[in-house]
């Protein structure tokens, strides 16, 4: 394959990467926003790299957008010019994107010589564990560690949504996520998708072993079947005070947890699996995992409690 | 085996073909609504004629029928899409009638 | 064949790249939302392409991830909370 395709990829990606920054309308720059997503997944896809590609498109292409229209719809409006930051802060933001790039830059352009990698030896080592793909291996064994940390942030930024809840809120439901006119279309849609949606968010968590795929990219499809339904105003969101919601939200990393401290006792420490069970308890890990972060973003989305709970 | 590859040519030519005329309605049409239907043309004609060209190239069974899966979600999702998009353009009329 | 399908897919690239025009030129938000549009569904398309091109059959599940979630953007783009405030940021009457 010839370099032009690739110079055009970058071309776009670019181009609507600078549109989105520099148009004034929020709305439009969210739909910016969702279409830099789509072209980094397929300058992804270009680079081998297929879990990343599809994690880019279920992330870019389902909750952020949501997630982003959503907050659009409740801000405050106000005129574009009045948001403008004092030029100043322009400049100084610039300048430290600037020395970011550079910095990106160098490192592509003048790699460590010899490059340090430990590729080979994670590689070599993936037979003992019984997964096929090096990327879950990595997540799920080498550096559990960072998944697991990475999975609490994740509780940490809804609890964190939940504290904007004003007080005679408390305990209730988020505002509904129905759609500004009840539509044929939309309702239809939230009858016949999630079915095979949940199918294909539990292969992308089932394959994910030992093809790309995932926790992260399965569970965002299953929370994106969720808010489709409340989209489609065929189920309210729930109270946020409900113990079957909150336990499932800590369910994955209590899972994780459980499984790093049992390590102590089966295996050489914290995190550590013995390998003739390495599979199974990743496979139940990633399963946890995989519900939470669905349960999770689905709440992201809803956002702070907006009812009083009845 | 080289008259599959020419019906996969044929196919995948005839589909970048409606993906070519999608692309031109949608710079060229002078209103949203009429670009909405060359974009829904795109959607349906240029990737269904894309995957009935691929599929004869599919390694094995499951690979073949994921394609027909993909054919399938895109047909439900661009007809939404374009039902959503237009009702949208409905309401944003109604409520500026001069836009 | 395997060129013509990475030919194809790079051709489809500037097609879809080409209504992103459409993106900057609005110009209401249903007009941007459409070049968002045939970008997922091309997006798609060319996933499917460089799939069976390369052989490497889990770059399907990418344009299957890309057609289930192909209608998410468009039905975003109709929320808002009835009685309090619409999309665009005018109060509702």
């Amino acid at each position: 394959m010839t370099l032009l395709p690739d110079l055009a990829l970058v071309l776009l990606i670019l181009t609507a990467a600078v549109w989105t920054v520099a148009v004034r309308d929020r709305r439009d720059a969210v739909i910016g926003f969702i279409v830099v997503g789509l072209l980094l997944s397929l300058a992804w896809v270009r680079l081998n790299a297929v879990d990343v590609a599809l994690t880019e498109a279920a992330i870019g292409g389902g909750a952020t957008g949501l997630l982003l229209l959503r907050a659009c719809a409740r801000l405050v409006p106000r005129p574009a010019e009045s948001v403008l930051p004092h030029p100043a802060m322009w400049i100084l933001t610039g300048l430290l994107c600037s020395v970011i790039a550079a910095g990106l830059a160098a490192i592509v352009v003048m790699p460590v010589e010899p490059p340090a990698t430990l590729a080979p030896e994670a590689a070599a080592n993936m037979g003992e564990l019984g997964l096929g793909n090096p990327v879950t291996v990595v997540l799920l064994a080498y550096r559990a560690l960072d998944t697991l940390l990475e999975k609490v942030v994740l509780v940490l930024a809804l609890i964190g949504v939940w504290t904007l809840t004003p007080e005679q809120f408390w305990g209730g439901a988020p505002a509904s996520l129905r759609a500004q006119q009840s539509s044929g279309a939309l309702r239809l849609l939230a009858q016949v998708l999630p079915p095979v949606g949940v199918v294909i968010g539990v292969y992308l968590v089932w394959n994910g072993a030992d093809h790309p795929g995932g926790t992260f990219q399965g569970g965002t499809v299953l929370a994106a079947m969720w808010l489709l339904v409340m989209m489609a105003d065929l189920r309210e969101p729930p109270e946020i005070r409900l113990h079957t919601l909150r336990l499932l939200v800590i369910l994955g990393p209590v899972v994780f947890l459980v499984a790093g401290f049992a390590g102590f006792w089966i295996a050489n420490g914290f995190l550590s699996y013995p390998p003739a069970f390495a599979k199974p308890i990743i496979v139940i890990v990633e399963a946890a995992l995989a519900l939470s972060i669905a349960v999770i973003l689905g709440m992201l989305v809803a956002g702070p409690a907006a009812r009083a709970p009845r | 085996m080289i008259l599959v590859d020419m019906f996969t040519m044929a196919a995948v030519g005839a589909g970048m073909f409606f993906f070519l005329a999608g692309t031109v309605g949608l710079l060229r049409f002078p209103d949203t609504l009429s670009r909405l239907h060359a974009l829904t043309k795109a959607d349906n004609l240029g990737f269904g004629f894309i995957v009935l060209g691929l599929l004869p190239q599919s390694p094995d069974v499951l690979s073949g029928l994921k394609l027909v899966v993909v054919w399938l979600l895109v047909q439900l999702a661009a007809a939404t899409a374009g039902q959503l998009i237009a009702q949208f353009v409905g309401l944003e009329r109604r409520r500026d009638p001069a836009a | 064949m395997i060129d013509f399908l990475y030919g194809a897919a790079a051709l489809l690239l500037l097609l879809t790249g080409l209504g992103l025009a459409r993106m900057m030129w609005g110009p209401a938000p249903a007009d941007r939302m459409m070049a968002a549009q045939l970008l997922g569904t091309g997006g798609g398309a060319i996933a499917l392409l460089i799939a069976t091109a390369s052989g490497i059959t889990a770059i399907i599940d990418i344009a299957l991830v890309l057609a289930l979630l192909a209608a998410f953007a468009a039905v975003a783009l109709t929320l808002g909370e009835p009685g309090t405030k619409q999309p665009d940021g005018q109060a509702n009457p």
